[in-house]
């Protein structure tokens, strides 16, 4: 059981998490309105990006991240039985996290930081954007810190013994996002900040984005794990099932932590600084991440199949009818499945150096990204929400039917969301504009199909505004007194695991090692080519 | 079991990982660096090691040769940069007023034409110092002006350019007109960009001059030389191609918004 101040901490980052993805739904929901052909267009394009900037840096950085930090939490304090080691850090951590999210929101806010999400030197806004940003991380790596130093102080206790699986995912998530984390960082504090603090003028754009993309793709794998954490050790129990296998799990979580790493080059295959083998490099090892992928969604197919089958089900496919649909974690994985499906198939064509030509900077990547992670990824943060909400306020969430209209709800959403996105991507229209020119014939054709996706977007802000009521709900409802929080139990509990299972150190070497061999000539390289710099542009500032 | 080494290659798990890591780094570089170029047929006389060269993105050293200086060839010698102008010390300011006074016939005594001419008050200093510039190369055609800035210093200009920037603009006329489509968002299709996303209000470019309350004979005499490529001193040609796809209703539209609104 969580104890109380605990539980404060996790319901704390949940609420900021959770106010602010709402904030952001708001108006990515207004950015498809005013983009689409139902309105004039905007009168002034800064405001679009504007908003696209609040929407990427909060559903990017902060609420992916604030969910991770408020779920590890939970899960050391219930998956290892002892107290919370660190907690005030844990709050100061957290302090810096809020303190960040103001200040990089002020300045986005008031139009001095238009830079979208992703900076785009040698675009350059306002300080303080960059110095949020870099507060938002660095309490995040409080919280790496702090789920190593909780997971060892078990190991310490518990010699031989295998790290529980929640633990030891929740700790590869915190890892990887500790090294995935310092491409931006380095960006950020090396290149953007000396520019945008007036030191510099001119900025290596292309150096730039190198260090970008170390973070860019692997923060995906960040965000998405969370997610897997409870596809592993929720989904199972809360379906009344046994997870098929613990040891594919962790292996699972371990490839993830290799291979995520030195592949986000394929996020730059239209940029020419980098070599075309160095780009093969990268795409070969984005191929490796379909790997722990496709053994986790067998895992988990076997797993819900353990389910079905003890429902009753029989036969080929009689287990599926069995499972319990009425339960809003069976529909939640479920439709994160399909979305996973949908976006992983679109992602295979974006990590083909060929294919990527067709689609790159269109409205497909939107589409596919909004899949991943809005889909798949959101859909479980929910489902989590929803699993440990109980165990947080010590009330009962009782309205299962609303918690299936709201997931439902996302499901359909996101699917009329971000289908027509792929469609007039394929046709080319490009990503990243305030408007289109629907009258020209040209166009014309696509004015239908971005039209469908503001329908999706109001479906999901419909959702979205549902959630957050079934949360508040869930504190004004009766007190129940629940049994101790369980994670999912597999088939075959391991009692002993090999070393290499059992902790990070290899992993850890290959996933530095790997960086080094992947992004390490690219790095060295752009450093030393001289002539290089280009001048500054200060963004987002009207007069 | 305490006892296991992890670092070490008798462990199976750390042999099998590195070696299987190791195994698709090695392919995955053979195939990138050695086999897909050499199936592109390089260039001729292309040793192998110049292929992984350039698989791996060295750049062979640029030839740079310089850009030819004639006016023809360029339309300006100006470097525009977001940091072309240093700040402006109060000095500057008041050397640029005593400059100025060669200017007050045309464009008034505080920056303010009463002759059809530019309003410099409050003018971007950037596009005051490049237009200098260009009238003094050459590269800006003017029987008034290139003999004005012929004896004008690099200084000269800056501090000209800074003291205008540094007077009030213009009082605001009596009509406030709505912002026409093509001013507020371009016509896309065309290739004409939103006039106000480089010179105001929606948004200032680096030497894009503040457009309004500038005189209307003025603006639409440099819209149609701009359009007939009488006048060539736009980067890229970026007013050409924007002037060009332009009706003369259009011309007279964004004219009458721009003369009418003010600074």
């Amino acid at each position: 059981m969580l104890d109380d101040n605990s539980r404060k901490l996790v319901l704390t980052h949940f609420w900021i998490a959770f106010a602010t993805f709402l904030l952001a739904l708001i108006l990515g929901a207004w950015q498809m309105y005013i983009r689409s052909p139902l309105h004039a267009w905007i009168s002034n394009p800064e405001l679009y990006y504007r908003a696209v900037t609040a929407h990427g840096s909060v559903m990017g950085y902060v609420f992916p991240t604030l969910v991770a930090m408020a779920f590890g939490y939970a899960v050391s304090e219930l998956s290892l039985k002892q107290p919370l080691i660190g907690r005030r850090w844990a709050w100061a951590g957290l302090g810096l996290v809020a303190l960040g999210i103001v200040t990089a929101m002020l300045p986005v806010s008031l139009g001095l930081a238009s830079v979208l999400y992703t900076f785009y030197p040698p675009l350059v806004g306002s300080p303080f954007y960059y110095l949020g940003i870099v507060l938002v991380v660095v309490g995040s790596w409080i919280w790496v810190a702090l789920m190593s130093i909780n997971m060892r102080r078990w190991k310490q206790q518990h010699p031989g013994e295998p790290v529980p699986l929640p633990m030891f995912a929740t700790v590869a998530g915190a890892y990887l996002w500790g090294w995935t984390s310092v491409g931006a960082s380095i960006e950020i504090l090396f290149q953007i900040l000396p520019v945008a603090l007036g030191f510099k003028t001119t900025i290596d754009a292309g150096l730039a984005r190198v260090f970008f993309s170390w973070t860019l793709h692997a923060i995906v794998y960040f965000w998405l794990m969370p997610a897997y954490i409870a596809f592993y050790t929720l989904v199972p129990r809360a379906i009344g099932g046994r997870l098929y296998s613990d040891v594919m799990g962790r292996i699972s979580f371990i490839l993830f932590l290799v291979f995520s790493m030195p592949i986000g080059i394929h996020h730059l295959f239209q940029d020419p600084q980098v070599g075309s083998g160095m780009k093969f490099m990268h795409a070969v090892f984005t191929g490796m991440v379909t790997i722990p992928t496709l053994l986790t969604v067998f895992t988990i197919c076997a797993s819900v199949e353990i389910a079905g089958r003890l429902h009753g089900g029989k036969g080929l496919l009689g287990w599926v009818k069995a499972l319990p649909w009425r339960n809003p974690m069976m529909l939640a994985v479920a439709f994160s499945f399909v979305l996973l499906g949908f976006g992983g198939a679109g992602g295979i064509i974006n990590m083909s150096y060929q294919l990527d030509f067709t689609v790159h900077n269109t409205q497909w990547i939107t589409g596919h990204f909004h899949l991943i992670f809005g889909g798949a990824i959101v859909i479980m943060y929910f489902a989590l929400a929803y699993d440990l909400w109980p165990h947080l306020t010590g009330r009962a969430l009782a309205d299962l039917r609303l918690m299936r209209i709201q997931l439902w709800l996302w499901f359909v959403g996101m699917l009329v969301l971000s289908l027509p996105w792929h469609w007039v991507g394929i046709l080319g229209m490009p990503r990243r504009m305030a408007y289109f020119d629907y009258a020209d014939p040209a166009i014309a054709p696509q004015a239908m199909a971005v039209t469908i996706t503001f329908i999706g977007a109001v479906l999901l802000l419909v959702s979205g505004i549902l959630f957050v009521l079934i949360l508040l709900r869930g504190h004004a409802a009766g007190q129940v007194t629940l049994p101790p929080f369980r994670f999912s139990r597999p088939v075959h509990q391991p009692a002993r695991l090999p070393l290499a299972l059992n902790s990070f150190g290899l992993w850890l070497a290959l996933m530095i090692g790997l960086t080094v061999v992947n992004y390490g000539f690219p790095i060295a390289q752009l450093t030393t080519l001289e002539r290089t710099s280009v001048p500054a542009i200060p963004a987002g500032a009207p007069q | 079991m305490s006892k296991e080494r992890l670092f070490s290659f008798r462990n199976v798990w750390f042999s099998a990982s590195v070696g299987a890591v190791v195994f698709v780094a090695i392919v995955a570089a053979l195939i990138g660096f050695v086999w897909i170029p050499s199936t592109q047929g390089g260039r001729a006389g292309e040793s192998l090691w110049d292929m992984i060269c350039s698989a791996a993105g060295v750049v062979a050293p640029a030839t740079l040769t310089p850009m030819s200086a004639t006016p023809p060839t360029r339309p300006s010698n100006v470097i525009v940069t977001a940091q072309m102008m240093e700040t402006t010390a109060d000095v500057s300011i008041g050397r640029g007023a005593t400059l100025a006074q060669q200017c007050t016939m045309c464009h008034g005594t505080r920056g303010i034409s009463q002759a059809n001419m530019p309003n410099l008050a409050a003018q971007d200093p950037a596009s005051i110092y490049k237009q200098l510039r260009d009238y003094k190369s050459g590269h800006r055609q003017s029987a008034i002006m290139r003999p004005m800035a012929a004896g004008l210093s690099d200084r000269d200009m800056r501090d000209i350019a800074a003291y205008y920037a540094s007077l009030p603009a213009a009082p605001p006329p009596e009509a406030h007109p709505e912002m026409p489509v093509l001013v507020r968002n371009g016509a896309p299709m065309r290739n004409i960009g939103a006039c106000a996303t480089c010179h105001g209000p929606i948004a200032k470019k680096t030497a894009a001059p503040y457009l309004r309350g500038q005189p209307a004979d003025y603006l639409r005499d440099q819209l149609q030389r701009f359009a007939s490529g009488e006048r060539r001193n736009d980067l890229n040609a970026q007013m050409r191609n924007a002037a060009r796809q332009m009706t003369p209703e259009e011309i007279d539209e964004v004219v009458r918004y721009y003369a009418q609104t003010p600074r």
